[in-house]
């Protein structure tokens, strides 16, 4: 049990921060899509996000919160050598976060304020989150390659969410909305498998660690799935959105399900990269984990709670399943 | 250690949390009031209790988006910052607010996209599980957070090994001794904020004429609540002072500015504590009035700062805010007696009680921001009170990284409060409308003239 604990719960801050990627994800990217639509398509693309941005923002809490539960060492850490980046990253949420209400409610004069902050706040929050992770990526030093690598990084995250915004419209919008949408993701989407392709390659170069696991004989083998599912998943996307009638006809949600199998790819090749690493080169999750009482106490209200809150996630999505035009604000 | 960044790090740490905590205060006692609201429509039929609703909903949205973001700001603060906190005591703060996530935050971020924008879609009666589950889960929220501020003032159930906390004994720490004091003494701080808050802006309403049936209804509610509420609250503040002064008699030797251990004390009501020459100048004081306080007997004893030479917090600021904040509940309760007297003789309010109240809107945050620095600067120079310093666990930033991100903060937080109180009186001055086009209003779009949500 000693062995496994850290080891779940390394599991289960994947599983948190990759729901936040692809929740948060597509509400920030439809945040940074936010100044392309006219007013009347503002009002509606934040209509489609209304109900979920505040439960989708509580999956990085959650990440971060089992980051400090189970490894409160590596949370020391990573949080000191990313202050700079996470300030960033936290004053974009915050923008964001309080445009959304501000901008119906602090009367009509304000509302293009309030729209700006929203983009802005977006955008921040998405190019914080990709420094975030590229220097993490690189074991948190400042050498100038992992600075380049980091900017890179944080130039592309950007697309990744504006391609999950504009999926998100698909299944949520409709009439001009939904043709925009369609257009937006056809311009997101070779800059964002651009994006993909470029970490790819950089990843390995800037560490050696990664390169020897992936470049070595029967690793290379069993890895190939994923790249292959990436470039599949591409290539699907790419079909769809060049057959607008096919994604009006209700098939939009497997745009957006083509992206979740990219994240999950994406998640699965970090995870082989850095395990059992929780800082790169310096701390493995085993020196870094909690005691065990502690985590043992956590795991039993984690292995209670999770589940009921997947259950009501589901059922919220539920109640707000369909197009997003008739959601009335009250 | 850097003495600067030391210093900054704690003013950052203290603009953040005292910013979080003005929007919690609101939602958690709000929460509930909108919950007694859509009961009430729910039992009698009377659309004044939904129109009551649907006017305090949009308010409470708001207060709620600006708690969820200043909050999530908390959660990484203690990494940023305080990188030795959690090294040392992870093992019993962890899992605190790991519960609290799991809990609470899902499911009130959850249920609040159905209590939201939900109305439509759902039943009623799932509507009115939704407000309830929200309003229990900001408590549940308060629970957990509390009982880890608690145990920081009163650490229980734990042992030590080379300097790194262990859990002894979970009850123990969950239920540390200051916890259900603090617990309820904090709940109730804030429905009397909310309570406050709703009485304050109906009476501005009135004042300014736009108010409808609706106004006059929170109104009166709110300053039931504050009647029965305001006396409870410095009820609820006696026990916790007798608590305090059972586990950090250094914090009640500060807030009282006893300087030397005596019996007979006398209680100063007023005056400037000087720290240099150990004496409080310009004092009013009351006989004995200490000594009956603390100790429930006129001539008990009362130990002073002198007792923990060099190991007490800074004296002046505890001093005051603690004046501050039970200056505010005195009066509170006064005005709140006042009102409801004049409501119970009268039916209705007069222009005075209607100025009182509408000034005493924000009432509540004076006194729960005071409140809090009472709490907290009295825990210096401990973090963990007699067992960890802060000094030992701040990050070594650079001061100016420091200070540059400080002063971000401050200017996003000033921005955002004006926004705020901006906004609430933009809310507070449109005309209520009358209750015929309430219908109408249920389904309007959002971006109905008439003011969406
Ligand atoms: C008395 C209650 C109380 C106190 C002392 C605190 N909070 Fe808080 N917090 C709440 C009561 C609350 C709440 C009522 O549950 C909020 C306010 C609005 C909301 O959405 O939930 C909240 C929101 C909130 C959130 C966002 C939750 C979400 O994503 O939905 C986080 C991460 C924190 N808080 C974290 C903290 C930390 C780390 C604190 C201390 C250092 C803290 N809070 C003090
Ligand atoms: C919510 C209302 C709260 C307010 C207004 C508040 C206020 C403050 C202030 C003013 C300080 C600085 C004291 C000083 O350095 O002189 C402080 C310190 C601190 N508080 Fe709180 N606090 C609150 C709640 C909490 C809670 C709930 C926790 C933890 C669960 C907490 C943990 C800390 C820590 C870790 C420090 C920094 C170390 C220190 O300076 O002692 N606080 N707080
Ligand atoms: C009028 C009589 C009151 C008394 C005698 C009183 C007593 C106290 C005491 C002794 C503390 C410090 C406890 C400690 O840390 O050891 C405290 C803290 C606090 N008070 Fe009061 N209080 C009163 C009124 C109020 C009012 C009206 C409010 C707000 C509406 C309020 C809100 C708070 C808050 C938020 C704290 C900090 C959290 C805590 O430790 O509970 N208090 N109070």
């Amino acid at each position: 049990m000693e062995h496994w604990l850290p080891f779940i719960f390394v599991c289960v801050m994947g599983i948190a921060l990759l729901a936040y990627v692809i929740l948060d994800g597509y509400d920030l990217g439809i945040g940074i899509l936010l100044p392309f639509g006219n007013d009347e398509e503002k009002d509606r693309m934040i209509a489609a996000i209304g109900p979920f941005w505040d439960a989708n923002e509580t999956w990085i809490v959650l990440g971060i919160g089992i980051l400090l539960i189970a490894f409160p060492k590596a949370y020391g850490l990573v949080l000191t050598s990313l202050y700079i980046p996470v300030t960033a990253m936290l004053m974009g949420l915050t923008l964001r976060g309080v445009a959304f209400d501000f901008r119906v409610k602090a009367g009509a004069e304000k509302k293009k304020r309030w729209d700006v902050l929203f983009f802005a706040g977006s955008l921040v929050a998405a190019m914080a989150q990709g420094w975030m992770l590229g220097d993490y990526i690189t074991g948190l030093g400042n050498a100038g390659v992992n600075q380049l690598f980091s900017i890179l990084i944080a130039m592309t995250m950007p697309a990744l969410y504006v391609m999950l915004g504009g999926a998100w419209l698909l299944i949520k919008a409709s009439g001009t909305l939904h043709d925009k949408a369609i257009r937006w993701c056809r311009l997101a989407l070779l800059p964002m498998g651009l994006a993909l392709l470029l970490v790819s390659i950089a990843t390995p170069i800037v560490s050696d660690e990664i390169a020897t696991r992936w470049f070595t004989l029967p690793n290379a083998i069993g890895l190939m799935p994923i790249p292959l599912a990436c470039a599949l998943c591409f290539a699907g996307m790419f079909y769809l959105l060049r057959q607008p009638h096919i994604v009006k006809s209700g098939y939009g949600w497997l745009v957006f399900g083509a992206l979740v199998v990219i994240c999950l790819m994406a998640a699965i090749g970090l995870a082989f990269s850095i395990f059992p690493w929780i800082v790169l080169g310096k701390l493995t999750i085993w020196e870094a984990a909690a005691a065990s009482d502690s985590l043992l106490f956590t795991l039993i209200g984690t292995l209670v709670t999770l589940p009921m809150i997947i259950g009501y996630t589901i059922f919220v999505y539920r109640i707000f399943s369909g197009k997003a035009e008739a959601l009335s604000y009250e | 250690m850097d003495h600067e960044a030391l210093l900054l790090s704690r003013l950052q740490f203290a603009a953040n949390i005292s910013f979080h905590i003005l929007f919690p205060t609101i939602t958690v006692g709000l929460s509930w009031i909108l919950l007694f609201f859509r009961t009430r429509f729910t039992l009698t039929g009377d659309q004044t209790w939904e129109y009551a609703y649907q006017f305090w909903v949009k308010i409470f949205a708001l207060t709620f988006a600006l708690g969820v973001v200043s909050g999530i700001t908390m959660s990484f603060q203690f990494g940023t910052n305080w990188p030795g906190f959690m090294e040392r005591a992870g093992n019993i703060a962890g899992p605190l607010l790991g519960y609290e996530v799991l809990t609470a935050f899902f499911m009130e971020a959850s249920f609040l996209g159905v209590m939201l924008f939900g109305k439509d879609r759902v039943s009623n009666g799932l509507h009115l599980f939704a407000c309830a589950v929200v309003a229990v889960g900001t408590c549940f929220s308060a629970f957990w957070i509390l009982s880890l501020n608690s145990w920081m003032h009163t650490p229980a159930g734990y042992r030590i090994e080379d300097g790194v906390f262990y859990v002894a004994n979970w009850w123990d720490v969950i239920f540390n001794p200051s916890f259900p004091v603090r617990f309820v003494h904090m709940i109730n701080a804030s429905l009397l904020t909310a309570a406050f808050l709703i009485a304050g802006i109906s009476a501005w309403r009135v004042r300014g004429r736009v108010d409808g049936p609706a106004t006059w209804l929170v109104l009166k509610t709110g300053v039931v609540m504050a009647a029965v509420l305001a006396p409870l609250q410095i009820f609820l503040g006696d026990l916790h002072g007798l608590n305090t002064l059972e586990h950090q008699p250094a914090k009640i030797a500060a807030m009282e500015a006893v300087w030397e251990t005596e019996r007979a004390a006398p209680f100063t009501l007023l005056g400037w504590p000087d720290e240099s020459t150990g004496e409080t100048r310009f004092a009013v004081r009351i006989p004995y009035a200490a000594s009956l306080i603390l100790t429930h007997d006129a001539n008990g004893e009362v130990r002073g700062l002198n007792e923990f030479e060099g190991r007490h917090p800074p004296v002046a600021i505890v001093f005051w805010s603690f004046r501050v904040m039970v200056g505010m509940g005195v009066l509170m309760c006064l005005v709140a007696f006042w009102c409801a007297w004049e409501l119970w003789r009268q039916g209705t309010l007069g222009k005075l009680p209607l100025t009182a109240l509408s000034w005493m809107t924000f009432s509540g945050w004076i006194a729960v921001l005071a409140g809090w620095y009472v709490t907290e600067v009295g825990r210096q120079p401990w973090i963990i009170q007699g067992l960890l310093r802060a000094d030992e666990v701040v990050a070594s930033h650079p001061g100016g990284t420091v200070l540059g991100t400080l002063v971000a903060w401050l200017v996003l937080y000033v921005f955002l409060l004006v926004s705020y109180i901006g906004t609430l009186r933009y809310l507070s001055r449109k005309p209520a409308r009358s209750l015929a086009l309430l219908h109408e209003y249920g389904t309007a779009k959002p971006d109905a003239p008439a003011g969406a949500a």
